[in-house]
């Protein structure tokens, strides 16, 4: 009995100096590095308290409106079936845009192949390309790994590279580690996943095990690393993609830690994490809604 | 007063009974209920015509359940072709081998692996069973039907070992006696006598451990490589019937027809396992 009175209190006490609580849901490529931007934020501001989880962009962006979350982490914009149904509710989201992704194409470090352009990535996928002597490699069977469908990252790369149905063969895997873990084991693998998975952030190489390859728009443009920076911010490469922030209720405590998320610490972390900087008419945005 | 005491005791414990049906009753109608307007516009042929299980389509979605279901079936199959005669050796083997000693220390250690959380298991087959597979079979990779099968096995074995072993110990120690009296060797007695009388029991464990296979989700979800083609042998990639829910129910619009399509899929799912039970009280009643 003292227990439960002693415990109590302790919630109590919880309570009243928790003065607000910030629920971060969605994007699994974002939940490290929004884990580790709320730290450092919760670090410096003591009167918010901020919990990230992942689960998927779609399943942040339900939770913010079933209102389960106050932001939601989205690797992809919001889908028109989507904000009708925030419509329907009374809701307006807004967005921010806080990281760039430079999504990556994986193979086993074993692979010969170094690059290919978007089409041929297109044509691995859709299972139009069976065997990777078709591309210039070794005679091994391709062997395809992707997500589960509730992956922005998913939604992304259908619409912008494969633009087809995912081959039936394709193994949907939970999460962007768990791909980089099952490519550097499969001779004939191919994933995508974030920059930030594929590479090792301390010495930024290429996780072990597996080789990252340089894409190029069409046949005749230059292939490009998405481990190259510069070509990745200025827009060069092909499947780059913004990282999203939805909300639909602007708290100033949620509107502070958003503030800190594009300010110069901010950045600094997220280049750290693997991620890098957003375009200049992304930022540009971001003003107009944290005015 | 003594018999009205009495009296409530009783109709707590109806309750008490009544409660189980209650809940069954009301998941199965709950299932029904939120799969029927998919059942409505899909028609029965929507899910069981030879079509893929593609919810998320480029174009028009599918929503075919055969796929999965012959996952749910091979995965299980290879999952008691290997703990059947495992568990019921083992069970064996503690009852009429090992020394008392040796069973004591031995039964919690069977009996802990009941409680390794699925996902170390799933885990385990991501990083370990999986690239093992492949190199023995000579493919890129072993994400397939055969490791999740092996590592079902693990998940069930336990029970089976558990349930059949405590089969075998109540038998009466007579059987075993006489028919050592009668000239039979010790391994025939086991074969010929002990098992024979513990079918019922023994049966009971296979059907839990069955059950515990067919629902697994999470280890299956990590380690058979999730593909929505129809399965071609045991090396293939799978899908199960519940690792198609645990990966899309969290995402999915409320109230859409792929929602109410996944209900379809976990009323299937429940009718897999009625029937498993159904087979498994059937037997048994007809031994009595």
């Amino acid at each position: 009995m003292k227990m439960v009175i002693m415990l109590s209190v302790l919630i109590l006490a919880q309570a009243a100096s928790a003065a607000m609580q910030i629920q971060v849901k969605g994007s699994d490529t974002e939940v490290n590095v929004v884990q580790m931007l709320a730290e450092k934020h919760m670090a410096k501001d003591k009167s918010v308290s901020i919990s990230v989880t992942g689960g998927g962009s779609g399943t942040g962006i339900a939770a913010l409106f079933n209102k389960t979350a106050d932001l939601a982490n989205s690797s992809r914009e919001m889908k028109p079936d989507e904000i009708q149904k925030a419509k329907a509710e009374g809701l307006t989201p807004m967005r921010i845009i806080f990281a760039t992704d430079a999504l990556s194409v994986i193979v086993n470090a074993d692979n010969p192949v170094k690059q290919l352009t978007v089409e041929q990535i297109g044509k691995l996928f859709k299972g139009e390309i069976k065997n990777w002597k078709e591309l210039g490699g070794k005679d091994e069977g391709v062997s395809l790994y992707g997500r589960q469908s509730n992956s922005g990252t998913f939604s992304f790369f259908r619409e912008f590279v494969v633009k087809a149905d995912y081959s039936p063969e394709m193994k949907g895997m939970n999460g962007n580690s768990q791909i980089t873990e099952a490519v550097g084991q499969d001779k004939g693998g191919v994933g995508y996943v974030g920059v930030a998975y594929a590479m090792d952030n301390k010495t930024k190489k290429p996780a072990k095990g597996i080789k990252i390859i340089s894409v190029a728009k069409t046949a005749g443009d230059k292939f490009i690393n998405p481990m190259d920076e510069k070509s990745v911010t200025t827009g060069k490469y092909p499947i780059a993609r913004p990282l999203y922030q939805y909300f639909v209720k602007a708290e100033p405590a949620l509107l502070n830690f958003l503030k800190y998320e594009v300010g110069t610490e901010g950045k600094k972390l997220i280049k750290a994490e693997g991620f890098y900087e957003i375009k200049s008419e992304w930022k540009a945005e971001n003003d107009k809604i944290l005015k | 007063m003594g018999k009205f005491k009495e009296k409530l005791i009783e109709i707590f414990f109806t309750l008490c009974g009544l409660v189980a049906v209650v809940v069954l009753v009301g998941i199965f109608s709950l299932l029904v209920k939120e799969g029927f307007p998919a059942l409505k516009s899909l028609g029965f042929s929507g899910f069981f015509n030879g079509d893929l299980w593609r919810p998320d389509a480029f174009g028009k979605p599918t929503y075919g359940l055969w796929p999965a279901i012959q996952g749910t079936l091979i995965t299980t199959l290879i999952a008691m072709c290997i703990s059947i005669p495992l568990g019921v050796g083992t069970s064996v083997y503690l009852a009429y081998v090992a020394g008392n000693r040796t069973r004591e220390i031995l039964k919690p250690i069977f009996e802990l692996l009941a409680s390794i959380p699925s996902v170390v298991i799933g885990f385990l087959g991501l990083v370990a069973t999986g690239p093992l597979i492949a190199k023995l079979t000579g493919r890129s990779n072993g994400l397939n039907a055969l490791n999740g099968g092996i590592l079902l096995c693990l998940m069930s074995l336990p029970t089976i070992i558990s349930v059949s072993e405590d089969a075998l110990q109540a038998l009466p120690r007579d059987f075993w006696r006489g028919s050592l009296a009668l000239g039979a060797t010790r391994f025939r007695t086991v074969m010929r006598v002990m098992i024979p009388a513990a079918k019922g029991g023994i049966f009971a464990a296979v059907m839990l451990g069955m059950g515990r296979a067919v629902g697994e989700t999470m280890t299956v979800l990590m380690a058979t490589g999730n593909v929505s083609s129809f399965p071609d042998g045991i090396l293939s990639s799978v899908k199960t019937l519940t690792a198609t829910i645990a990966s899309e129910l969290g995402e999915v619009p409320f109230g859409s027809e792929h929602y109410h399509a996944l209900f379809v899929v976990g009323a299937t799912l429940f009718i897999f396992t009625f029937l498993i039970n159904l087979a498994g009280e059937l037997v048994l009643g007809s031994r009595k």
